[in-house]
């Protein structure tokens, strides 16, 4: 594989995962080019996480190979096989990449500032000056400068998955992943985090996003992934995956959900 | 020569008092020795390197597996045989440090298990190494989860200092039983050096159940 301009950003070959027996992903090739927004929906179990974490090798696929700018992404190829990274290596790589959690995963021991400028100063070594000042800048965007010194129990859901997000931005990510980032809210927290979001797909940010929100989905994709049993069942473009579904199953999923929400 | 009992506790306690104090640094260099050494074999039993864990496993199997007396006994009746000759006061620390040592790695490991899974993996994806992960993010967590049963070993650390007076290290039990055997009175002798354990054990509960309740509103 070589880097080219019109590479996509992101690319899954073969994509395979399974647990001992249980088989979560089955063949799954996905591209996603630079400044796209690809949402993943499904119902739960289809494997649409886990697709997610084998982007950036939080689960090693069981086959199958992820390239990141046209590179071979967490692994290393010698001779012709296939094998893991140096654990320095794979972070380098990891940091590249930015990934948002359901249960937020705020370093607890730390302030909402720290949680957000402890990756550039570990990491990328910066000065404490320095990744303080990117910090606070990216507190300040997420809408939560005042709130800088304060620990993660202090905060509610909404504002903590902001500070996560800019936590990750604060690593200068090429792409960040959302996996059910607003699934663990109270309802009325949603929107700020939502909000958040939409900033950066206007900023042009890459974005692979699992949801439940089919509203945001439609309204933020370029592309909509249908995915059903660790298959990928469907991709569309928003408007026709979410209006005229191909697929039997899209129609079932998307009238189940769909239903429930009469407003939409 | 003293007549009443106050004129004894008089004469006795100076020298129960200096032999506290041995009790005391003994303890503290046991303790040093423990949890540096529990924190080596905690690390080595999560590295998930098969030789370098089931080393630590079996060293923590064996040493639980063994009375602490027999280890003391080891090192400063055996060792010389080996040509290795420690005063009694060193064997003791060893001795006992190594003995706390498998017990203090199961405190870490069960602490640093406890460290929500979540919290690896948000180290990860900003890129932080195993390395840097277990340092700035597990640590730090696993330290307050593990703090209250540090505590507890320190506390019964202090009091199992009494088996070094078995090789005849100076300290507290040994002063006692020392002095018993001059004066032929051992309740009493025995139970004003238990008092002294006891003072010198109480900031330490107190310090444990400060930071119980402290972590507890801290959560």
């Amino acid at each position: 594989m070589q880097t080219t301009a019109t590479a996509p950003l992101v690319q899954l070959t073969g994509v395979c995962k399974a647990f001992g027996p249980l088989r979560v992903l089955e063949d799954i090739d996905l591209d996603v080019a630079r400044g796209e927004k690809v949402c993943l929906i499904g119902p739960s179990g289809s494997g649409k996480t886990t697709l997610l974490r084998c982007v950036n090798h939080l689960e090693q696929p069981t086959a199958g190979h992820v390239y990141v700018e046209g590179k071979l992404f967490g692994e290393r190829q010698v001779n012709g096989r296939y094998l893991p990274l140096r654990d320095a290596e794979l972070a380098r790589m990891r940091s590249t990449i930015g990934m948002v959690f359901q249960t937020f995963n705020l370093f607890p021991h730390l302030t909402a500032l720290q949680n957000v400028s402890i990756g550039p100063v570990k990491v990328l070594r910066q000065s404490r000056g320095e990744a303080e000042a990117l910090g606070l800048e990216l507190l300040a965007k997420v809408g939560l400068a005042e709130k800088r010194n304060v620990y993660p129990e202090q905060l509610s859901g909404g504002q903590r998955q902001r500070v996560a997000i800019a936590r990750a931005l604060a690593m200068r990510p090429r792409l960040m992943l959302f996996d059910e980032a607003t699934s663990a809210l109270d309802p009325e927290l949603v929107g700020e985090v939502l909000n958040v979001m939409r900033q950066l797909a206007i900023e042009g940010m890459t974005m692979l996003i699992v949801t439940h929100e089919m509203g945001f989905a439609e309204e933020i994709s370029d592309r909509v992934v249908f995915m059903d049993k660790g298959r990928i069942v469907e991709v569309n473009g928003p408007h026709e995956l979410f209006r005229r579904p191909q697929h039997a199953r899209t129609q079932s999923f998307l009238s189940a959900v769909l239903q429930k929400k009469p407003f939409q | 020569m003293p007549t009443t009992l106050p004129q004894y506790v008089a004469t006795w306690l100076p020298e129960m008092i200096a032999a506290a104090g041995n009790t005391l640094r003994m303890a503290v260099f046991a303790f040093v020795f423990a949890i540096c050494l529990g924190l080596v074999l905690a690390l080595a039993r999560l590295s998930g390197r098969r030789i370098l864990a089931g080393a630590a496993l079996t060293y923590v199997e064996v040493i639980r597996g063994a009375p602490a007396l027999a280890l003391l006994f080891l090192i400063y009746f055996g060792l010389p045989s080996l040509g290795i000759v420690l005063p009694a006061f060193l064997a003791a620390v060893i001795g006992l440090g190594m003995n706390g040592g498998a017990y203090v790695s199961e405190i870490y490991r069960a602490g640093i298990s406890a460290v929500d899974r979540g919290q690896r993996e948000a180290a990860q994806t900003i890129g932080m190494t195993s390395g840097q992960t277990m340092r700035y993010i597990i640590l730090p967590q696993a330290a307050r989860i593990v703090l209250p049963p540090i505590g507890n070993y320190a506390i019964g650390l202090l009091k199992d200092t009494s088996v070094a007076s078995l090789i005849g290290a100076s300290e507290l039990t040994l002063r006692a039983r020392d002095l018993s055997s001059e004066y032929f009175m051992p309740m009493q002798i025995y139970l004003l050096s238990g008092a002294i354990y006891f003072v010198m054990a109480a900031p330490l509960s107190a310090g444990v159940r400060y930071l119980e309740r402290r972590l507890r509103r801290g959560r």
